[in-house]
């Protein structure tokens, strides 16, 4: 350590040049933060102080602190809309992780025919937008010129309607799989990609068959990628909204106006002109979202150690 | 990290040790008859809508009530382009032309900042550098449509809505972009090098594009396409800040489409929508399918440390 006084006679170059670096960092950093700034802590900081508000048809807007989160919970529609992308999740999230889990250990192996064939087309769906995607399978549900009409022509059955009121959650089940399981699989490819090769010949001669090359070492390496799939898909799952938002002109009896909690929040902002109980609810579906998120996190690294 | 990426693969597919060991375990190498069947009919549920919607796109609209929808009958796909771009004025090459502006300032530019920003929290030490990490990494896990209805109040006081920078300014943050550069930048560009690009007098800046930024390359192409996609294909963003038509991106203007044969007194143009919709994934598709090489090397680095 220098001394005081020779501190002060001769300013080492190391300080301000470390000083300097440190705004280095920053130029880089900053443009984005700026920005982020304004497109996500402004609003965030917004919602959170529109949801302490409420307009009366008397005396106008007035602080309520937290009544309408009160109101949330008591909420019967809100909670219908909950559960609705709750039986979503546990449903299809799985249904869609196993098929995108089995198709990356398949195209991995090395066993496939035409494995590249594979991996790019079944990737493909994730190029297309979800508009086109539900518009798609909108029209091949229907019973005017889609598929189901078809068959139903052809092969002289009646199947049920895909877009009736208690087949059409599975019907978007459908789409949405359809639309991520690609993406899903190319997740976790890539993590077995990167699997030291040299653990895979120690397993063969050892004499271990694929099953236990997959349970003992790939599943393992997978680990990671499965839990920011799932925390990918728990968000995706509760974000739900531009597919029944599309299918609700084909079957509006089908799809509600709280049909999904972000369906709700958004029906309240802009056909009730309820924004400030439409913030509350996108707040708790925000911070829903995060727990659960979290709690997954948790729990897959915990097994991890 | 790609050279790792590479070398591996190449351990795994050519070296002469693995060919000896393999003697050993032969299954490791036959193909399996049985395993390509059960992946081809996943293939085929992946590629059924969308050979559906190309076969579809060349019917015109009375024969796609009255035909099989797996096989062609009539050929009126060049009628069906022309009237999509026709129809209504011509506004769907309209929406085509804000799509387009839309990806090349929104998605570039948030490839842009994702880069700096992952770079610059890789490679400097700076205060608030966590503070930073941890609000974006908390970012990634808020619902980005939870924030929709506050940012269109807010867009809406600041007269920003039913202009285009309602959709460009959200487009340019992308935390998830950030994230892949970060782990690709503290993977791809050796300190060494920085350093000696130091020594020979180069700033900060020039060093980051003359001797970083080649090194980032594929994970740039990566954030890139997936950036592109993610504002290709925005549909909720521009159905809550856009009230004008000439505003739209073409996933908006394909729904209002598709809108209208359900209304009252609508025009009915079933076979327009599929044709757009044809149109609009084209260009995606192959995107990418001509960057492969890229975007899947980029991916593989990114999940090392995910």
């Amino acid at each position: 350590m220098a001394s005081p006084p020779l501190d002060l006679a001769r300013p080492g170059p190391r300080r301000p040049a470390r000083r300097r670096r440190s705004l280095v960092g920053w130029r880089f950093v900053s443009p984005f933060m700026a920005l982020f700034a304004l497109v996500f802590l402004a609003p965030i900081g917004y919602s959170i102080y529109l949801s302490m508000y409420k307009t009366k048809l008397i005396g106008g807007t007035q602080f309520v602190g937290l009544q309408n989160y009160g109101d949330a919970i008591h909420d019967s529609q809100f909670w219908t809309s909950f559960a609705r992308v709750a039986l979503f999740l546990v449903v299809q999230v799985p249904i869609m992780l196993g098929l995108a889990l089995l198709l990356a250990l398949a195209i991995d192996s090395g066993r496939l025919y035409g494995a590249a064939f594979f991996r790019i087309s079944v990737f493909l769906p994730y190029a297309v937008p979800a508009v086109v995607a539900t518009l798609m399978w909108s029209f091949m549900y229907g019973t005017q010129f889609g598929l189901v009409r078809d068959i139903d022509k052809h092969l002289g059955v009646t199947l049920p309607d895909p877009l009736s009121p208690h087949l059409i959650l599975a019907s978007i089940g459908n789409i949405v799989t359809w639309e991520w399981v690609g993406y899903n699989m190319l997740i976790l490819y890539s993590a077995l990609r990167v699997v030291n090769p040299s653990l895979y010949e120690a397993a063969a001669i050892e004499g271990a068959g694929q099953f236990r090359i997959i349970w003992a070492i790939k599943l393992p390496a997978l680990r990671p990628a499965l839990v920011i799939a799932t925390i990918f898909s728990i968000i995706g799952s509760f974000q739900l909204f531009n597919e029944p938002s599309i299918l609700k002109h084909l079957a509006p009896n089908a799809i509600t106006t709280y049909y999904t909690p972000n369906y709700y929040a958004y029906s309240l902002s802009f056909e009730g002109q309820q924004f400030n109980y439409s913030a509350t609810i996108a707040i708790v579906m925000g911070v829903a979202t995060m727990i659960v998120a979290y709690a997954v996190q948790l729990r897959g690294m915990r097994k991890a150690v | 990290m790609t050279s790792q990426t590479m070398k591996s693969s190449r351990v795994r597919t050519a070296t002469p040790p693995l060919r000896a060991k393999a003697r050993r375990a032969p299954h490791l190498r036959r193909k399996s008859v049985t395993l390509t069947v059960l992946c081809s009919v996943m293939a085929a549920y992946t590629l059924l809508p969308l050979a559906w919607l190309a076969i579809n796109a060349t019917k015109t609209q009375q024969n796609l009530f009255t035909s099989f929808g797996l096989w062609f009958k009539g050929f009126g796909f060049f009628s069906n382009v022309g009237s999509t771009f026709s129809y209504e004025n011509g506004i769907f090459g309209r929406w085509l032309l804000n799509t387009l502006l839309y990806v090349v300032v929104g998605a570039g530019g948030a490839t842009m900042l994702a880069t700096l920003a992952g770079y610059g929290l890789a490679k400097f030490d700076f205060v608030g550098k966590k503070a930073v990490f941890a609000v974006v990494i908390g970012a990634v896990a808020v619902p980005a449509t939870a924030l929709a209805v506050p940012t269109f109040l807010m867009f809406s006081k600041m007269g920003l809505t039913d202009t285009p920078w309602a959709i460009i300014l959200p487009s340019l943050i992308s935390p998830f972009g950030l994230y892949l550069m970060w782990t690709f930048s503290s993977e791809a560009v050796p300190a060494e090098i920085m350093e000696s690009a130091r020594m020979d007098g180069a700033g900060e800046f020039r060093t980051f594009f003359s001797v970083s930024l080649p090194l980032l390359a594929p994970g740039i192409v990566t954030v890139l396409l997936f950036n592109v996609v993610t504002t290709w294909n925005n549909y909720f963003l521009p159905l809550i800040m856009l009230k004008d038509q000439n505003w739209y991106p073409l996933t908006l203007g394909l729904s209002t489409w598709n809108d209208q044969a359900h209304t009252a007194g609508g025009d009915v143009v079933f076979n327009l929508v599929i044709t757009g919709a044809l149109i609009t994934i084209i260009p995606l598709i192959a995107a990418f399918l001509l960057l492969q090489r890229y975007w899947q090397s980029g991916l593989s680095a990114g999940s090392v440390k995910g």
